[in-house]
């Protein structure tokens, strides 16, 4: 399977945080042909690939950002709160998905422009309802508080080698994961590697806590999603689509590791460009650079447009890239013998 | 009737651009009808009854959606659009749309939320200040794909969900198109005009050159309308309900209907056992706006399916309700054929 693909199948699959098991089971069946995979009793999903020598511990986030069923009003329409941090902008007239007892069709209502009146702000997420077609009794029946909800959105091949779908924050790095073991495995390395798929990440990095206590590491590499330059995101603010991955500089990521990321993609000529960030990532790595004893970690990021929507846009070349620089950097840090 | 409107909705044709819709009308009525397209666009049919009728009867619906229009793409690749006729920015935010005749993908940009200030969040940003990408790196790559001028459209399937209800995009007036292309199909008692309009989103302006010309006696338009009976709207607010039948209109922003005509429409309902409700709100407008002030007037009537979400991608229609509309709508014909001319 080819980047975009890897990418697509997993982000067409659920797994909203809390409730990964649809996507750790899509991206267990991509990664065992590779690894011995088992979901942990955090729902990350671990690959191990035991080798000799340095420990790596490979890390993207495989939950994603939905909503949660706080319970069915008089009519009959489910209520909800967020999962994670959904952009409130996006939700009227969205349709929806919900985890039921069967998985039910939804539409978020909206307010006609009579009744809206000249009022242009938006309701609370925890005043917005979704319109199942069922009344009470039928709703209750099928709909139980805590189920999760996704946005439903057609993914689309846009121009050129870029996508569209929800999810791809962070299924996107998952896929560099995946493309990098192939890499790795292509070229013979022999150290000891683990692949984490993480739950819990867009709700505070929970997976990668206890994952990475159980696979301790020397070194670690988590990649995630960063904001790629679209109408009012500057180049300042981030990483342009196509051109390659971005390499980051944190107080709290190991900065022998950004370096010499920064010298293997030079040194094999892969794009590339550098994410400053004055304090913590935003990512796992702020939990798993702290774990147990404290394992060295790098951040490589994957730019996107309009994250935490339903219609988030990558480039399938950074996916690409992004594998290769990972695989490079292994190789010649300590991942096969006599390199 | 069903089967037409699934194909119906899943067509694009925002107002002056309703050829494909057209195409599709004149593909199914083409050996059923005497037909006539006027310069505006719109389609006539006259189809013969068993009878002849004593008055000249004219249905319509229109054929045209909302949606959008490219006006300016950016040195960057981005494209600026603006509404053919009225759409809440909210439901467009962040949503996959389809660009001109090929159907380029895009989707609508949304500045992360992470990127914004708290006071930013509270609105929806306006239509003017949004971004379609398609993908494009450049101005000269967009421009091997889509022009200024390009329609844009709303991508949404069509889904049965709940309790007999449909979503699909274009539900207004694709519904009122498909219960003509089913009339047209059964046959009729009287002759009868057929009238498929254009423009109706951007101002009622098919249905007046198409009033002229069939100059009928009587009019009923069929038509999609607003129902908010949802989460926590009261019921006084409604409009009017899923479920609850055919809604006909005896006052919005366009028209005031005829009195006799409304409560004709509601004692012909309960005598047939069709269920009739009515708009309570006056609000919205329609085709009829334009044919009732056609001339020397027409006695006209308009009858509506209930539609929750409507100008959005997601509208979402009962389909008990689009029988009652279908059926009083016959009914309604046949009483007016025989109608004395002068009430």
């Amino acid at each position: 399977m080819d980047a975009k693909e890897i990418c697509l199948r997993l982000a067409d699959a659920a797994g909203v945080s809390g409730d990964e098991r649809a996507a750790c089971e899509c991206a267990c069946q991509i990664l065992g042909q590779s690894a011995d995979v088992h979901i942990d009793r955090m729902n990350n999903v671990i690959g191990r690939i035991e080798g000799r020598g340095k420990r790596f511990l490979l890390d993207a986030h495989i939950d994603r950002i939905g909503l949660i069923v706080r319970g069915v009003n008089e009519k009959g329409f489910v209520l909800f709160d967020k999962c994670g941090g959904v952009d409130p902008r996006t939700l009227i007239g969205s349709e929806v998905e919900i985890f039921g007892k069967e998985k039910l069709f939804g539409v978020i209502c909206s307010v006609p422009p009579h009744l809206a009146g000249d009022d242009d702000k938006l309701p609370e997420i925890t005043k917005m309802a979704i319109d199942i077609g069922f009344g009470k009794e039928e709703a209750e029946k099928l709909v139980f508080p805590g189920d999760r909800i996704i946005i439903r959105n057609k993914q689309n091949q846009l121009l050129g080698k870029r996508i569209s779908s929800a999810a791809l924050d962070d299924r996107a790095g998952v896929a560099v994961l995946i493309k990098a073991v192939e890499i790795l495995k292509k070229e013979g390395f022999t150290a000891d590697l683990t692949l984490m798929f993480s739950s819990q990440e867009e709700v505070g990095g929970r997976g990668a806590k206890t994952g990475s206590f159980a696979n301790q590491a020397d070194e670690a590499i988590v990649v995630d999603v960063t904001f790629a330059t679209q109408p009012d995101v500057g180049k300042e603010e981030g990483g342009e689509l196509g051109k390659g991955p971005l390499i980051g500089f944190s107080p709290v990521l190991d900065r022998e590791m950004s370096l010499a990321l920064v010298y293997t993609a030079k040194e094999h000529g892969i794009p590339y460009d550098c994410e400053v960030m004055g304090r913590s990532t935003g990512t796992n790595a702020d939990e798993i650079s702290v774990s147990a004893g404290g394992i060295k970690t790098a951040t490589v990021s994957v730019p996107l447009r309009n994250m935490h929507t339903a219609a988030e846009v990558i480039d399938t070349d950074d996916i690409e890239n992004s594998a290769k620089l990972i695989a490079c950097y292994i190789l010649e840090n300590g991942g096969k013998e006599n390199a | 009737m069903l089967d037409y409107l699934k194909e119906l909705c899943l067509i694009n044709g925002t107002s002056g651009r309703e050829e494909k819709v057209r195409e599709y009308i004149l593909s199914k009525i083409i050996d059923k009808a005497d037909i006539t397209v006027d310069p505006m666009g719109n389609v006539i049919a006259f189809v013969k009854g068993k009878h002849p009728a004593a008055n000249k009867v004219m249905i319509s619906a229109h054929m045209d959606e909302v949606g959008f229009i490219v006006r300016y793409i950016t040195d960057d690749g981005f494209l600026k659009f603006t509404p053919v006729g009225g759409v809440d920015e909210k439901v467009v935010f962040g949503r996959n749309v389809t660009v001109g005749e090929d159907n380029i993908p895009g989707v609508v940009c949304v500045k992360p939320i992470h990127l914004c200030e708290k006071e930013e969040l509270k609105k929806c940003p306006k239509i003017k200040d949004m971004c379609i990408d398609i993908g494009a790196s450049s101005k000269e790559e967009a421009e091997k794909y889509v022009s200024v001028g390009d329609s844009v459209y709303f991508v949404s399937d069509f889904t049965q969900f709940g309790d007999g209800l449909i979503k699909a995009k274009a539900v207004d007036d694709r519904f009122g198109c498909a219960a003509m292309l089913k009339m047209i199909d059964e046959g009729v008692s009287y002759d009868t005009y057929f009238a498929f309009l254009v423009q109706e989103e951007v101002g009622l302006r098919g249905s007046k050159t198409a009033a002229f010309t069939v100059a009928p006696d009587y009019a009923i338009v069929l038509e999609a309308t607003t129902a908010s009976d949802t989460a926590d709207t009261p019921e006084s607010e409604s409009v009017c309900f899923l479920g609850r039948g055919a809604a006909v209109s005896f006052m919005d922003r366009s028209t005031v209907y005829n009195r006799e005509l409304f409560r004709l429409s509601r004692e012909i309902a309960e005598k047939n056992g069709v269920a009739w409700q009515t708009k309570t709100t006056v609000a919205g407008g329609n085709d009829a706006g334009s044919i009732h002030t056609s001339r020397g007037g027409v006695y006209t009537l308009a009858i509506s399916v209930p539609c929750r979400y409507i100008h959005s991608a997601t509208c979402v229609a009962n389909k008990a309700d689009m029988q009652s509309v279908y059926k009083l709508a016959k009914l309604m014909n046949e009483e007016f054929a025989n109608a004395s001319p002068d009430r």
